[in-house]
């Protein structure tokens, strides 16, 4: 699993940082920022949720 | 209700024709519990159901989960109150259409929406919100320490709910200590809507914004380490811009924030099991969907949403609670059980408007309950619960008033 963000698109709604806190967090601007994007084994449920949680479509799953 | 319209048993049987099926508004009644169970019904209908505003206006009510996401994300479709065709559903639901002042930015599209979210956005973060928590813990404790010095019951909307998202708000933009007890009175005033005449509410909106304007000018002067002040700094938004903002962030953070907390209340001592559990907070968001009418939209070109084709120009009711009680989203919907696992409820919305608050929302709902029940373990309701005066005709689901002993 590797995830990647659209800084364009976030709305900063925080909800990423809430439910993945070790994936995500948030910059000075409130923007995402993705601490790490391969995802370890044990952050992945959390990294599905902040994904369908996220209200502007700003995080992006790529199971490859 | 409206007595030319058919009631929702008679007008099923169209599911199968071409005709749309229509439902009466207002769709909450006295007596009835929330969110209506004629909402079951209408998301059991293809397409999209019809409904008229007591003003005559045709709306579309979409009540499915997955088509509320994604109307509330379609670019063709608007926010913008000031269209025509924006089902203005306030104006006819005895609470005034709130003033389209600059800096009012729910009402804007993408991208001019976009300029008032990012200068915001750092305000609100999950980490700035979590430095707040001490100063909620602080605002919390002393409205129990007023009701607790005050006898043995307390109407919990007055003297716990409404106060609480209000001292935090004010604290939050900087309002000094000495103007608080005017701030907050007119901030009651103004978002208690059965309490206040429309006159009462005019001229308490016309204060604020006038005491809004003042305090901006100030900050101006004088910056501090406050909300108003850094937003100020940052230079993206007119200074003309802010009272729009305020207010906004003044009467999104207060109403809503109240009603999560008093229902919420309810709520646990009704399955006291739950009480002490935070993840009480987000199914409380999910079950009672405060918000069900405040996500209004208008389509701006011809779109189909469920199989129904919405013309340019129409207006669009997405209802939050009935998104939120959609059986195909949330396993035993009209349950009340903290340990699901489905968190994507609609309670604050989607898209680039979704609340932008909700962090703070969340951490003044989870130190609300855990403090009182702490603090008066002893807490019930003075009524039974069937009395309790249920607001069925606002914008917002709620309670009037929460008498309760200890």
């Amino acid at each position: 699993m590797r995830i990647t963000v659209d800084t364009d698109r976030c709305v900063g709604a925080g909800q990423c940082v809430l439910n993945a806190p070790a994936v995500f967090d948030q910059d000075d601007d409130g923007v995402v920022a993705l601490q790490d994007p391969a995802v370890a084994p044990e952050d992945r449920d959390a990294v599905d949720t902040a994904a369908t949680l996220c209200p502007s479509g700003a995080i992006t799953v790529h199971r490859d | 209700m409206t007595p030319d319209t058919a009631p929702p048993d008679t007008a099923a049987g169209s599911t199968t024709s071409a005709e749309p099926p229509v439902v009466d508004f207002p769709l909450r009644v006295p007596g009835e519990s929330f969110p209506p169970p004629r909402y079951q019904d209408y998301r059991d209908r293809q397409g999209l159901v019809v409904s008229y505003l007591p003003n005559g206006r045709k709306v579309w009510l979409v009540t499915r989960h997955e088509d509320v996401r994604s109307v509330l994300t379609n670019k063709k479709i608007s926010s913008n109150p000031d269209h025509p065709g924006f089902p203005n559903v306030s104006e006819t639901m005895g609470v005034p259409r709130q003033e389209q002042i600059p800096g009012w930015f729910v009402g804007l599209d993408s991208p001019e929406h976009d300029r008032f979210r990012k200068a915001l956005i750092p305000e609100f973060t999950v980490r700035r919100v979590r430095e707040l928590r001490p100063a909620v813990e602080q605002t919390v404790d002393r409205c129990i320490d007023a009701m607790l010095a005050a006898g043995d019951e307390a109407d919990l909307v007055a003297d716990f709910a409404l106060p609480v998202p209000s001292l935090v708000i004010s604290a939050l933009l900087g309002v000094p200590p000495v103007d608080r007890d005017f701030f907050e009175s007119r901030t009651r005033t103004l978002v208690a809507i059965q309490a206040s005449t429309d006159q009462q509410r005019d001229t308490a909106s016309r204060e604020l914004l006038r005491y809004i304007n003042r305090l901006v000018a100030i900050k101006q002067k004088w910056p501090g380490d406050d909300l108003i002040s850094r937003l100020l700094a940052t230079g993206a938004i007119e200074p003309h811009e802010m009272s729009g903002v305020l207010m906004l962030l003044l009467i999104a953070g207060h109403e809503t924030t109240a009603n999560n907390i008093a229902l919420g209340v309810v709520t646990l001592l009704q399955h006291p099991e739950w009480i002490g559990d935070d993840r009480v907070v987000e199914e409380t968001l999910r079950f009672h969907s405060v918000a069900d009418l405040v996500s209004l939209r208008v389509a701006v070109e011809d779109v189909e949403i469920s199989g129904q084709l919405v013309r340019a120009g129409e207006g669009i009711v997405p209802l939050v609670a009935a998104a939120n009680h959609d059986a195909k989203a949330f396993s035993c919907p009209h349950a009340f059980d903290p340990a699901r696992t489905e968190r994507h409820h609609v309670a604050f919305g989607y898209g680039v408007h979704q609340c932008l608050g909700q962090n703070l929302v969340r951490i003044e709902m989870e130190i609300a309950y855990r403090r009182l029940f702490e603090r008066i373990p002893g807490l019930r309701l003075a009524v039974p619960v069937e009395e309790l005066p249920l607001k069925y005709d606002g914008v917002l689901c709620g309670l009037h008033a929460l008498p309760v002993r200890w």
